[in-house]
């Protein structure tokens, strides 16, 4: 697991799901972030830098 | 350190997720003042926060340091009375366009103009975020609030022009977009001796946002990007395109003006002296 997911933190805004280069991520129905497909990730940690809520974290 | 052991570790136990809406930037901009603290390696106990009243200024109530979550425009002045009982302390102002520019404007401009060290992080999401939407002293000229719905027709400051003029002798611009530039002029302006003033420009999604048409928390993000030009850049566009966008970076910074709590202490010596 490259990715750590804190979902009570997680409002659902989508700010990582639009800026990940490599769709790897998306907004579920109850509007938390959830992984679509992790082996696509390339680490390069858009997701936390935009993060406003510490939500997602790529462990490196 | 990782950004979670960061956050972790500068954050008071409990308090997340936070009360910002979903998509705020102020969060971003609250990661960054973290994220600057350590690159500084200073300790908990040598920092203080303070912060006035509104979304920006709830940052205070969630960072583990020293903190005051002061009343409304009123952060500079008890800012001000921390600083001149505690020089060593390093001393960072949180706080939002209306209240460092509207009801803080008077002590903003003063603050400046004594050069005194702190360090002014200005979370300018260009409205009243916490009251519903308001325009501020910052609300772009003709942009929708809740008080101008036919769009503003009061001019807005320009607060890097305004505490330069006042005194200022480091004033920054970023955006929350921008984030590795936010915390590297963060940490430039702690480390600079004197008022430091770095503006930068948050995201509301909620009440600005929804108000000027914007799109989402991502489009807003993705405005910040295409809109925020660092100087050099800036100086070079034409005169349509300086209107719409913002220069952003390092816009001033003098190192050899008088500082205020060295002028203090250099005249309680002179006094305790006799002279
Ligand atoms: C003396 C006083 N007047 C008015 C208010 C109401 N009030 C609370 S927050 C706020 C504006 C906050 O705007 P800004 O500083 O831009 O912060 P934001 O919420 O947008 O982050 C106002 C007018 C107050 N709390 N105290
Ligand atoms: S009202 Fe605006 S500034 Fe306040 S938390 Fe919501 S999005 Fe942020």
């Amino acid at each position: 697991m490259s990715l750590k997911i804190h979902l009570n933190r997680c409002k659902g805004c989508g700010i990582c799901v639009a800026f990940c280069p490599k769709q790897v991520l998306a907004v579920s129905e109850v509007e938390k972030v959830e992984i679509v497909d992790e082996s696509k990730c390339i680490k390069c940690g858009q997701c936390e830098l935009r993060c406003p809520d510490y939500a997602i974290f790529v462990e490196k | 350190m990782s950004m979670e052991e960061l956050i972790d570790q500068y954050f008071r136990p409990g308090r997340l997720p936070h009360i910002w809406c979903p998509g705020c930037g102020h969060g971003v901009v609250t990661g960054c003042i973290v994220k600057a603290v350590d690159k500084l390696a200073l300790s908990k106990d040598e920092v203080a926060v303070v912060s006035g009243i509104g979304c920006s200024s709830r940052a205070s109530g969630y960072l583990d340091f020293n903190t005051v979550h002061s009343a409304h425009g009123r952060a500079l002045p008890v800012a001000t009375g921390i600083k001149l009982a505690d020089p060593k302390l390093t001393v960072i102002v949180v706080t939002g366009d209306g209240d460092a520019t509207a009801i803080g404007g008077n002590h903003l401009i003063h603050a400046a103009r004594r050069n005194i060290d702190m360090t002014v992080v200005l979370y300018n999401n260009s409205i009243y975020g916490m009251t519903g939407g308001q325009y501020s002293p910052m609300t772009p000229v003709h942009a929708k609030a809740t008080t101008a719905p036919y769009g503003t027709i009061e001019r807005d400051f320009n607060v890097a022009e305004l505490v330069k003029a006042a005194g200022a002798t480091f004033v920054a611009r970023s955006t929350s977009f921008h984030a590795q530039m936010t915390t590297d002029l963060i940490a430039k302006g702690i480390a600079h001796k004197g008022f430091s003033l770095i503006e930068v420009v948050s995201a509301c999604p909620t009440s600005y946002g929804r108000q000027n048409k914007m799109g989402g928390p991502a489009d807003m993000m993705k405005w910040q990007r295409d809109h925020g030009v660092p100087m050099v850049a800036y100086e070079k566009l034409s005169a349509e395109d300086k209107l719409i966008k913002f220069p952003i970076g390092l816009l001033y910074e003098v190192t050899d003006a008088q500082e205020y709590t060295e002028a203090y202490e250099a005249l309680i010596a002179a006094a305790k002296g006799g002279k």
